[in-house]
C-alpha cells in the first residue's frame, strides 16, 4: 500500500468516526438555548462537524495532489518493518488481554521473555533475569510503596501471603 | 538430581497448600480482610466526600483498625453512575465499598437505564449527615435575614445569581425549593465542585449559594461571607445566630449522607467485619472532632435501620425529582 | 517587608529541623522517582503518600509532601526528555524540544537545561510568593469563569502554529482533542455525555494522561522500532555522554536562554496563582510565548533549547502558585493541591484567609520548605544526570519492553481501570499510524487538557450574562485578556499583512 492510498483510507476512516460522533452528541441538545447559551451536546456536535469538515479537506487535497503526503508513492509500512511492529503491537494486546485472566505479574514476564528473548535476541541469562527482577521491582515500588494495586486475575489467591506479609 | 527433584516437588505441593489455605475463609476466627480494600468514592478528589474518605482512610491506619490498606478510589465519572456501576459489577466481592452522598438516590432515579437498585447494596455504616445552609457575600450590608433576601432577589429577578455543585445535584434542588417557596426566579449555574462554588461567592461572581459548612468556613470565618439560614431541623452550633427555615415558617429540612456502602451481596461475616470496623471510626476523637468542625450532623445508622433510611430517602427524592420535571 | 521576613527566617528555623530537613530530602527523591514514571505524577506521590503523614506532625506532613510535589515537577521533565512521555499534564510542552534533543544527542544539554530552569523557576516563584500572596489572593478571587475561559483562549492563541504544515490535519487534531475531552459527562446540564458505544468505562471521561501515553508513549515507541530496524544499526535511544567539558558548554549555552527562562517563571506563577488554571496551561503558555519572541522561532519543535526552558521555568513556578489559592481561600489551583488540601483536614487544619494569621508557623514552614525543596530537587536531580544517561545507552531491545510496561501500568494507575488501558493502546496504535501521514500530534494532546477547563466556562459565562458575549469583554480582568488573545490568535495574520503593505510601499 502506498503512502497515498493510506492517505485516502485514514481521511475516510476519520471522517466516518466524526459521524459517528456527531451522531452521539446529538443525544443532548445541540442548539442554542435561550437565555442559558450552548446546550450540553453543542460542543462537541459542531467540533465534530469540524473535523469532518477538516477529513473532507484533507480528501480534497488527495484529489487535486497537493502537498508532500497526497503525492508520494513510497509503500506506507514496509513489509519488514510491518512484521517488527505488529509483533510489538499484537504482543502488546495480548498483554493487555492476559492481565484479567493471569494478572499482570503472569503476563509481564511472558512479554518480556518474547521481546527480549525472541526479538531482541538477547541470551536466556539475561532475558529470564529481566522477567524477573522487573515483575518483582514492580510489585514493591507500585503496590508495597505507593498501594496501587495492580489487576491479578485468577493470580490473586496467591498474593494473600505477600499481602499479609507487606501490608 | 532426584533429591533436589523432590525438593522442588515439595515446594510446589507447599505453595500449592498454602494458596488453598488462604483462599478459604479461615475457620474458627472471625472474618477479616484479607487484601486491600477498594474504597470507591462517588465524587472528585478534594471535594467534601473525598475529604472524609482520606481522612476515614488515615485514622483506619493510624489506629491500626484493619489488618490490611484501605485504598481510596475516586469514580466521579457522570454524577455517581461509574461508582454505583463499578459496585454492582463487584457483587459478592468482601473488599469493595464506596462512600455516598445523595447521588445515590437521584443518579439510579435519573438513569434507570443502568439498572441500579440501591436496596441490593449491603448497607455499612451512616458517618454523618452533612447540612445546607444559604449564604451571601458580606459585601451586601443590605442583606441580613431572609426578608431582605427575597427583596434583593426579587429586585434582580433572573439576573440573580445562584452558584452550585451541577444540575439536578442537591444544591439544584434546594435552588428549586426556595425559588418556589419564595416566589423568586433566581438563576441557577452549575460548577465543578462545592469549593468552587464558595470561591465565587466569595469572589463576588455569584450573588448567592447553597454550600455545606465546610465548603464556607474558611470565607465565613474571614468575615467574607454571611449565612442566612439553614435547612436543618434545629439551629447549628457552629451557627447559633443562624435561624431554621422551620423557624421561618417554611417546614422545609434537607441533608446530605455521608455513608460507607459495601458492595451488593457481601457475605454477612464480611459486612458485620465493616460495620464493627465503622462504628469504632465513627466513635474515634478524629472522627468526632471533624463531625464537630464542619458541623456534620446525623448519628450513626448501621445494618436494617441504614436500610430502611435509604427506603424513605429515595422516596423522597422520587418525590422532589418529580416536582422539578426531571423524572416522570 | 521586614515582619515577612522575620516569618521567614522562623519558618527556616522550622525546616533545619534534623527532622524536617530528612523530610525534604527524602520526599525530594521519591518525588523525582515517582514524577519520572510515565503516568504518575506529583497527584499520585500526594495522594498516596498523604495516609503516612499521619507518623508526623502537621508541619512536617505538609513538608513532606511538599518536597514530593516539588520532586516530581522535576521528575516530570525526565520522563519527557529521555522517552518523550509526558509524566504529567504538565511536563507536556517539555517533550516539544526536550525529546528532538534527546534524540540528537544531547540529552544531557536538556536534562541540565530543564533542572537549571526549573530551579529558576522554583526560587523566582517562591520570592514572588513570599513578597506578595495576599495581594495576589485577591485576584484569585475575584476570577470567575469569564476570566478563566479568556485565559484559556489566551493559551490556546499563543499556540497558533504549533501544529504542521498541513492546515485541514491541524485542525483535525486540534478539533479530535477537544471533542474527546468532552467525554463523559456534562456538569452543565448534569447528563451523561458522548459514552461512546455506550461503554460504561467512558463515563469518567478520556483522561489526558490515556491519550497523551498512548501517543508519545506508546505511539513513540512503536515509531522507534520502525526507525530501529530502518536504521539497522542504531541501538540506543540517545547517544549523549556527560563529560565536564560538555556539562560547561552546555551551562554556557544556557545562559542564552535566561528571557526565556525569566518570562516562564514570571508567567508560570501569575497563570499558577489562578485557581482551576493551575501548572498545565503556564507550561503550556509560556512555550507559545517563547517561541513568538524567539529569534528562530522554526527551530521550536526540532531541539530549541528555549523550549525546554521557558515550559521547565514556568510549571515550577506555577506549582509554587498553586499553593497561594489553596492556602489563602481553599480553593485548589491543580489536582495536586485539591489533596493536600484534604491532608490539611486530616491535619486539622483550615485552609482560608485566615490561615496565615491563625497559623503563621504552619503557612512559614511551608514557604520556607518550598525554599529548601527547590534546593534539593535541583540537587538531587543533576546528581543523577549522568545515571539517567547511562540508562540511555541500555540496547533498544531491553529498553523498549521496559518502556512499554511502564506505560501499561502508568495507563491504568490513575484510574485503576483495564478500560483506560484499552484505550491507550488503541490510541498508542493509531497515533503511530497517523504520524507516519504527518497528523501533528500536539495539537490533541494540547486540546485535551484545555478543553475540559476551557468549555464549562465558556457555558457559566453566558448562563450568567444571558447568551451575551459581551461578559468577556467588558469585565476588568477578562477585558484585557481577552484582547491579548485576540492580538495572539492574529498575529500571524497581522504579520502577514505588515509584509506585505511593506513591500508594497517599499
Amino acid at each position: 500500500m502506498s503512502v497515498r492510498t493510506a492517505e485516502l483510507l485514514m481521511a475516510m476512516m476519520m471522517g466516518v468516526f466524526s459521524i459517528y460522533l456527531m451522531f452521539k452528541s446529538y443525544e443532548l441538545p445541540v442548539g442554542w438555548i435561550e437565555g442559558e447559551g450552548p446546550g450540553g451536546g453543542a460542543w462537541p456536535f459542531w467540533l465534530s462537524l469540524v473535523m469532518l469538515l477538516s477529513c473532507l479537506g484533507i480528501i480534497f487535497n488527495w484529489i487535486r495532489k497537493v502537498g508532500p503526503i497526497a503525492t508520494s508513492d513510497k509503500v506506507y509500512v514496509r513489509a519488514d518493518v510491518l512484521t517488527e511492529v505488529g509483533a510489538v503491537a499484537i504482543s502488546l494486546i495480548v498483554t493487555v488481554a492476559l492481565f484479567s485472566i493471569i494478572g499482570i505479574y503472569g503476563s509481564l514476564p511472558l512479554f518480556l521473555i518474547f521481546y527480549v528473548r525472541f526479538l531482541g535476541g538477547h541470551s536466556w541469562m539475561l532475558t529470564s533475569a529481566l522477567a524477573i527482577i522487573i515483575p518483582v521491582s514492580i510489585f514493591f515500588f507500585f503496590e508495597v510503596t505507593l498501594k496501587i494495586i495492580l489487576p491479578k486475575g485468577y493470580t490473586e489467591p496467591l498474593f494473600i501471603p505477600l499481602y499479609k506479609m507487606f501490608f | 538430581m532426584f533429591k533436589s527433584y523432590r525438593t522442588f516437588t515439595k515446594l510446589v505441593c507447599a505453595i500449592g497448600a498454602s494458596a488453598i489455605l488462604v483462599g478459604l475463609p479461615a475457620v474458627g476466627h472471625a472474618w477479616e480482610p484479607i487484601k486491600p480494600v477498594e474504597f470507591v468514592v462517588m465524587a472528585g478528589k478534594g471535594g467534601g466526600a473525598d475529604k472524609a474518605v482520606r481522612l476515614i482512610q488515615s485514622i483506619i491506619a493510624s489506629e491500626k483498625m484493619a489488618p490490611v490498606p484501605f485504598t481510596p478510589i475516586n469514580k466521579p465519572g457522570g454524577s455517581g453512575a461509574e461508582a454505583l456501576v463499578h459496585l454492582k459489577g463487584k457483587t459478592g466481592d468482601n473488599h469493595t465499598l464506596m462512600f455516598t452522598l445523595n447521588s445515590f438516590y437521584t443518579t439510579p432515579l435519573r438513569q434507570p437505564g443502568l439498572g441500579i437498585d440501591i436496596a441490593t447494596f449491603t448497607p455499612v455504616a451512616r458517618m454523618a449527615e452533612d447540612t445546607f445552609l444559604l449564604w451571601v457575600n458580606s459585601d451586601r450590608k443590605d442583606i441580613n435575614n431572609i426578608e431582605d433576601f427575597v427583596k434583593a432577589a426579587k429586585a434582580k429577578g433572573s439576573n440573580w445569581i445562584m452558584a452550585g455543585t451541577g444540575k439536578n445535584s442537591e444544591d439544584n434542588l434546594l435552588t428549586d425549593f426556595l425559588n418556589k417557596a419564595y416566589g423568586l426566579n433566581m438563576k441557577y449555574v452549575p460548577y465543578k465542585g462545592g469549593g468552587k462554588v464558595a470561591k465565587e461567592l466569595a469572589g463576588n461572581n455569584a450573588d448567592s449559594t447553597v454550600n455545606n459548612p465546610s465548603e464556607q468556613l474558611g470565607f465565613y470565618e474571614a468575615g467574607n461571607t454571611k449565612a442566612l439560614a439553614a435547612f436543618t431541623d434545629k439551629r447549628l452550633p457552629l451557627f447559633p445566630d443562624t435561624p431554621t427555615f422551620k423557624e421561618l415558617g417554611k417546614d422545609y429540612v434537607y441533608y446530605m449522607q455521608r455513608t460507607v456502602v459495601g458492595a451488593p451481596g457481601m457475605s454477612k461475616e464480611a459486612a458485620d467485619y465493616y460495620r464493627e470496623l465503622f462504628t469504632r471510626v465513627f466513635n474515634s476523637d478524629k472522627w468526632q472532632d471533624y463531625r464537630t468542625k464542619k458541623s456534620l450532623q446525623g448519628d450513626l445508622l448501621t445494618g436494617d435501620a441504614l436500610m430502611s433510611y435509604w427506603k424513605t430517602e429515595r422516596e423522597v427524592h422520587r418525590v422532589m425529582l418529580k416536582n422539578m420535571g426531571v423524572i416522570k | 517587608m521586614l515582619e515577612t521576613l522575620g516569618l521567614l527566617a522562623n519558618g527556616f528555623t522550622v525546616v533545619f529541623e534534623p527532622q524536617n530537613l530528612m523530610l525534604i530530602i527524602a520526599g525530594c527523591a521519591l518525588g523525582i522517582f515517582i514524577g519520572a514514571m510515565p503516568g504518575l505524577g506529583s497527584v499520585n506521590g500526594v495522594a498516596i503518600l498523604l495516609p503516612l503523614t499521619f507518623l508526623v506532625p502537621p508541619t512536617g506532613a505538609i513538608i513532606f509532601l511538599a518536597a514530593i510535589y516539588y520532586g516530581a515537577m522535576y521528575g516530570g521533565a525526565i520522563s519527557s526528555i529521555m522517552l518523550g512521555i509526558p509524566g504529567a499534564s504538565t511536563a507536556v510542552a517539555t517533550t516539544f524540544d526536550g525529546r528532538p534533543l534527546a534524540k540528537q544527542g544531547m540529552a544531557d544539554k536538556a536534562l541540565t537545561a530543564a533542572a537549571v530552569a526549573s530551579f529558576v523557576g522554583g526560587s523566582i516563584s517562591v520570592v514572588l510568593f513570599t513578597f506578595f500572596a495576599p495581594p495576589l489572593a485577591h485576584v484569585a478571587l475575584v476570577f470567575g469563569a469569564p476570566e478563566e475561559f479568556a485565559l484559556m483562549l489566551l493559551a490556546f492563541a499563543t499556540f497558533v502554529g504549533l501544529g504542521g504544515d498541513d492546515l485541514f490535519k491541524t485542525l483535525f487534531s486540534i478539533s479530535i482533542g477537544l471533542v474527546l475531552s468532552a467525554v463523559g459527562f456534562d456538569i452543565i446540564s448534569g447528563e451523561p455525555r458522548l459514552v461512546l458505544w455506550d461503554i460504561t468505562g467512558f463515563l469518567h471521561g478520556i483522561n489526558f494522561l490515556i491519550l497523551a501515553i498512548g501517543i508519545y508513549g506508546i505511539g513513540e515507541m512503536l515509531w522507534t522500532v520502525e526507525e530501529h530496524r530502518l536504521g539497522g544499526g542504531k541501538s540506543m535511544l540517545s547517544d549523549a555522554t556527560v563529560t565536564v567539558k560538555r556539562t560547561l558548554a552546555n551551562l554556557r549555552e544556557l545562559m542564552t536562554t535566561w528571557k526565556s527562562i525569566v518570562m516562564g517563571s514570571f508567567l508560570g506563577y501569575f497563570v499558577g496563582i489562578l485557581p482551576a488554571a493551575g501548572a498545565t496551561p503556564g507550561s503550556l503558555m509560556a512555550y507559545g510565548i517563547a517561541k513568538q519572541i524567539s529569534k528562530n522561532p522554526e527551530k521550536f519543535g526540532h531541539g530549541a533549547l528555549d523550549g525546554v526552558c521557558a515550559p521547565e521555568a514556568a510549571n515550577n513556578a506555577a506549582s509554587t502558585g498553586s499553593m497561594l489559592p489553596m492556602l489563602t481561600l481553599g480553593i485548589p489551583g491543580s489536582p495536586t493541591t485539591a489533596i493536600l488540601l484534604g491532608g490539611m483536614v486530616i491535619w486539622g487544619l483550615e485552609p482560608g484567609p485566615r490561615l496565615f494569621v491563625d497559623h503563621p508557623d504552619f503557612v512559614w514552614g511551608l514557604i520556607a520548605s518550598l525554599y529548601a525543596a527547590n534546593l534539593f530537587s535541583v540537587l538531587i536531580n543533576v546528581a543523577f544526570i549522568p545515571v539517567f544517561i547511562r540508562i540511555l545507552k541500555t540496547p533498544f531491545t531491553i529498553l523498549a519492553p521496559i518502556i512499554f510496561i511502564l506505560c501499561l501500568i502508568g495507563g491504568y494507575a490513575p484510574t485503576q481501570s483495564l478500560h483506560d488501558v484499552w484505550l491507550m493502546v488503541i490510541f498508542g496504535i493509531v497515533g503511530y499510524l497517523m504520524r507516519k501521514l504527518d497528523y501533528p500530534m500536539a495539537p490533541a494532546v494540547l486540546a485535551i487538557v484545555l478543553g475540559p477547563l476551557a468549555e464549562p466556562a465558556l457555558r457559566q459565562s453566558l448562563i450568567i450574562s444571558d447568551g451575551s458575549f459581551s461578559i468577556f469583554f467588558t469585565r476588568t480582568y477578562s477585558g484585557p485578556i481577552m484582547v491579548a488573545a485576540l492580538i495572539f490568535l492574529f498575529l500571524p495574520l497581522i504579520k502577514i499583512v505588515y509584509v506585505k503593505l511593506r513591500k508594497q510601499y517599499a
